[in-house]
């Protein structure tokens, strides 16, 4: 008797999701045929009839111990483009930006880069050593981190690469991919300053070299004010630990700097009075000008902005009238203090309104509330930070640097939007 | 006696330096060894800080490459599939497409030394001893026409050795060149004539396919259009979600005969493998060839993978990979098929090897 009164509603429930779901679809109809009108002709079922989960009951409490996004969200997640690299291992993936709003990015939907594949270490087989141009070269243990004082910032990492395929002209079809290298996290870990003081750093030591545990060790050097300055040797990240992807158990954070320099797994410290000058530093993330002379050190990530949505993934299918412009902005030398959105292709430009307060060397949340008039736009936003840099023009920035250098492209995207808000990645004259 | 109370100041000297408590402000953390520093400290700068002692000629550094390095970079250094380029490149920087080698671009000696001594090969970093690396450097320059082949690579010389775009970096100029161009006052109307699109990422189409997301949760798969989305409504259904449940049971099927905690080992185990090896549903041939039917059939028979000529010779020998052929191999790969091209040292564990081994015969038959 108990299974079966248990049953029922089980049964009952399952049938009424297909019905639920043809329902939907009518309803959804209705919607669209009268999105100006916003007058129904007959009354809405979802709202006159009892629905499934309005009367039976849902999951208990333990059914996803750790949850996950509810199924219909299951699209919102990293994206690969395959022919980028020669094995995933090495490699890359984008986070889907046109899918996310505010300003901080869930760990588990956030890019990865990794050099020789993401490993797994546990926090009792962690070891942080500082030697070189200290007075005292010290291991720690992951234990020993957590008892140092400890900050928290949020903190944008962009890949150097970022929007590197676009050097040539409108390549990649889609905001993820063309701007999905970057993640924007709130940290928590000791500042890098504390561990260098307790090691003591010798006068003559200029840089550290800081590398990871996995087998690429991904090597940087960071000019010692820097390190002094504002670096994170950070455990957590959004609230719970850093994921494998992302570090675990320990990452550094360089504020405004290029994502490379965030060595993942850190693993050594190195003080020297000079930069090593490993792979990373001058085969890779250096950027090669037009005249064959290649620029070193680019490590601020210059002002930069993107409109997410709408954007080729992200169409604006409902019609014209009300809706939402809305983008991501960022500097890697401070704090932005204005975008601007134009839907002419940068003939005419509105202030947008940026969400919140922006903070220094972290993603910026920006709207612009349009009424759109239903003609094919041209949208196109541009960020100013607060050392008055104004983001150049993509054809600004190849007229210094030419088409080769692969890395820092931040020039102005242009996505176009036809009559039926479908959105293009173009380039305009 | 004496040597007692050496012993015993030496030990209070030894805890004093590990906890000063004076200078540090925290006290955590204890003294790094001399033989840990030895161990992670591997670095190589540019002044020659860091050089081990060892050298290593163009002769070995061939050997060594042909066996470590010229499955991805290729035998003389010219590159394999879509791993990078070693060798060659010389004046391509200011061409529409730049060859960026050793050659043509790595400013220092320093970084190849280092950067191969640590990181290299992939899928079996930090195998290469100190000498191997000064011949496979040495053999680089060679491959560069930086040294001609009877060049001996060593600590002693390695500073003469330039490199030839070692001037061809400046350090960052953006302040400099670009600030005065973009801290401007932004032009807010009329700015430009009416804009004309010039480029269009759909006509590249090198873009993945993707779903379009609308604003009521409806999921446009690729190739669906707006006109269907507003005739289908919600497009989601609990179909596929079906099928990925059926497909396991299919599975078990195959593997029933193996112990499932064996393939599962196998699987982390091989972790090691899949820098070069891929299995399963969808795999590809990548620096190593797809390993799916391996175990039971004959050496080098997978489609579209260039085999070493060490291979090439066991395929036509017959041979066969049996789970006792395959431990061998895996166990000492360079010396069970001398002279073939797979970069790996080996599994020493017996349990490992056969835990791989059950989970490749899961994926055989």
């Amino acid at each position: 008797m108990t299974d079966q009164s248990n049953d029922a509603p089980r049964k009952a429930g399952g049938a009424s999701r297909r019905d639920f779901l043809r329902t939907a679809g009518l309803a959804a109809g209705g919607a669209a045929l009268g999105a100006t009108g916003a007058r129904a002709n007959t009354p809405d079922p979802l709202i006159t009839e009892v629905q499934p989960y309005a009367s039976f009951t849902g999951e208990a409490v333990d059914a996803t111990p750790y949850g996950m996004p509810i199924h219909y969200e299951e699209h919102v997640v990293r994206r690969n483009v395959e022919w980028l690299t020669a094995d995933p291992i090495s490699s890359i993936n984008f986070t889907p930006i046109h899918a996310l709003e505010g300003t901080i990015t869930p760990q588990g939907c956030a890019f990865e880069r990794h050099h020789s594949g993401a490993i797994e270490m546990s926090k009792q087989e962690y070891r942080l050593m500082i030697n070189g141009l200290v007075d005292r070269p010290l291991v720690f243990t992951f234990a020993d981190l957590m008892r140092l004082p400890r900050e928290s910032r949020v903190a944008f990492c962009e890949c150097a690469a970022n929007s590197g395929m676009e050097w040539g002209g409108a390549q990649l079809n889609g905001v993820q991919f063309t701007h999905g290298m970057i993640h924007n996290m709130e940290y928590i870990g000791v500042p890098l300053r504390v561990l260098l003081e307790e090691a003591g750093v010798q006068p003559e030591g200029k840089w550290i070299f800081v590398e990871g545990h996995d087998a690429s060790s991904n090597g940087r050097s960071i000019p010692l004010e820097k390190a002094m300055d504002d670096c994170l040797v950070a455990f957590y990240a959004n609230g719970e630990a850093l994921r494998m992807e992302h570090g675990y158990p320990v990452r550094l954070i360089v504020p405004g700097w290029e994502g490379n320099m965030w060595v993942k797994w850190l693993r050594r410290i190195g003080v020297y009075d000079q930069a090593v000058e490993a792979r990373e530093e001058t085969s890779k993330y250096t950027d090669l000008l037009a005249n064959g002379i290649a620029r070193k050190w680019t490590w601020e990530m210059d002002a930069k902005s993107v409109v997410t949505s709408p954007s080729p993934q992200t169409p604006a299918s409902h019609g014209p009238g009300p809706m939402v412009i809305t983008g991501l902005a960022w500097s890697g030398r401070g704090k932005i203090t204005r975008v601007d959105v134009s839907t002419d292709g940068g003939a005419n430009w509105v202030e947008a309104r940026i969400a919140g307060d922006a903070q220094s060397m972290a993603l910026t949340r920006f709207y612009v509330d349009h009424v759109w008039d239903g003609k094919p736009m041209l949208l196109q936003s541009r960020a100013v930070d607060e050392t008055g840099y104004v983001q150049p023009t993509k054809d600004q920035l190849r007229a210094v640097r030419g088409l080769n250098s692969i890395y820092h492209n931040n020039g102005i995207q242009t996505w176009y939007v036809n009559e039926n808000g479908e959105a293009e990645n173009v380039e305009v004259s | 006696m004496s040597k007692c109370r050496n012993l015993i100041a030496t030990t209070a000297l030894a805890t004093l330096a590990a906890a000063p408590v004076l200078a540090q402000e925290f006290g955590l953390g204890r003294a790094a060894l001399p033989e840990e520093i030895e161990a992670w400290d591997v670095a190589v700068l540019p002044d020659g800080t860091g050089l081990p002692e060892g050298q290593g000629d163009v002769y070995d550094g061939e050997e060594a490459w042909i066996n470590n390095c010229a499955a991805c970079h290729g035998d003389f250094a010219e590159g394999a599939g879509a791993w990078p380029v070693v060798a060659g490149g010389d004046g391509t920087l200011t061409d529409a497409r730049p060859v960026k080698t050793v050659g043509s671009y790595w400013p220092y000696l320093s970084t190849v030394f280092d950067y191969v001594h640590r990181s290299m090969p992939f899928g079996a970093a930090q195998i290469l001893t100190y000498d191997e690396t000064y011949a496979i450097t040495a053999y680089i320059l060679y491959s560069n026409g930086i040294v001609e082949d009877d060049f001996v690579l060593s600590n002693e010389n390695f500073t003469e050795v330039v490199m030839p775009n070692v001037d061809g970096f400046i350090i960052d100029d953006r302040m400099e060149t670009e600030f005065p161009l973009f801290v401007t006052e932004p032009c807010m109307s009329d700015c430009s004539a009416p804009v004309e699109i010039t480029k269009r990422a759909t006509d590249i189409a090198v873009t993945p396919a993707f779903p379009r997301l609308l604003l009521d949760g409806t999921v446009l798969e690729p190739g669906a259009t707006l006109e269907e989305a507003s005739a289908q409504g919600t497009a989601t259904d609990a179909a596929p979600m079906e099928e990925a449940a059926a497909e396991p049971a299919a599975e078990e099927v195959q593997v029933a005969s193996l112990d499932p905690a064996m393939v599962e080992a196998g699987e982390r185990a091989f972790r090691q493998c899949r820098s070069c090896h891929q299995v399963g549903d969808g795999a590809r041939n990548g620096t190593g060839p797809t390993l799916n039917g391996i175990v039971g059939n004959v050496a080098g028979q997978v489609d579209g993978f260039r085999y070493s000529p060490a291979f090439v010779e066991k395929a036509e020998e017959g041979h066969v990979w049996t789970e006792e052929s395959l431990d061998a191999f895996l166990e000492n790969p360079r010396d069970y098929i001398e002279r073939n091209r797979m970069a790996f040292r080996g599994v020493r564990d017996a349990d490992e090897r056969a835990a791989l081994i059950a989970y490749l015969t899961s994926y055989s038959n």
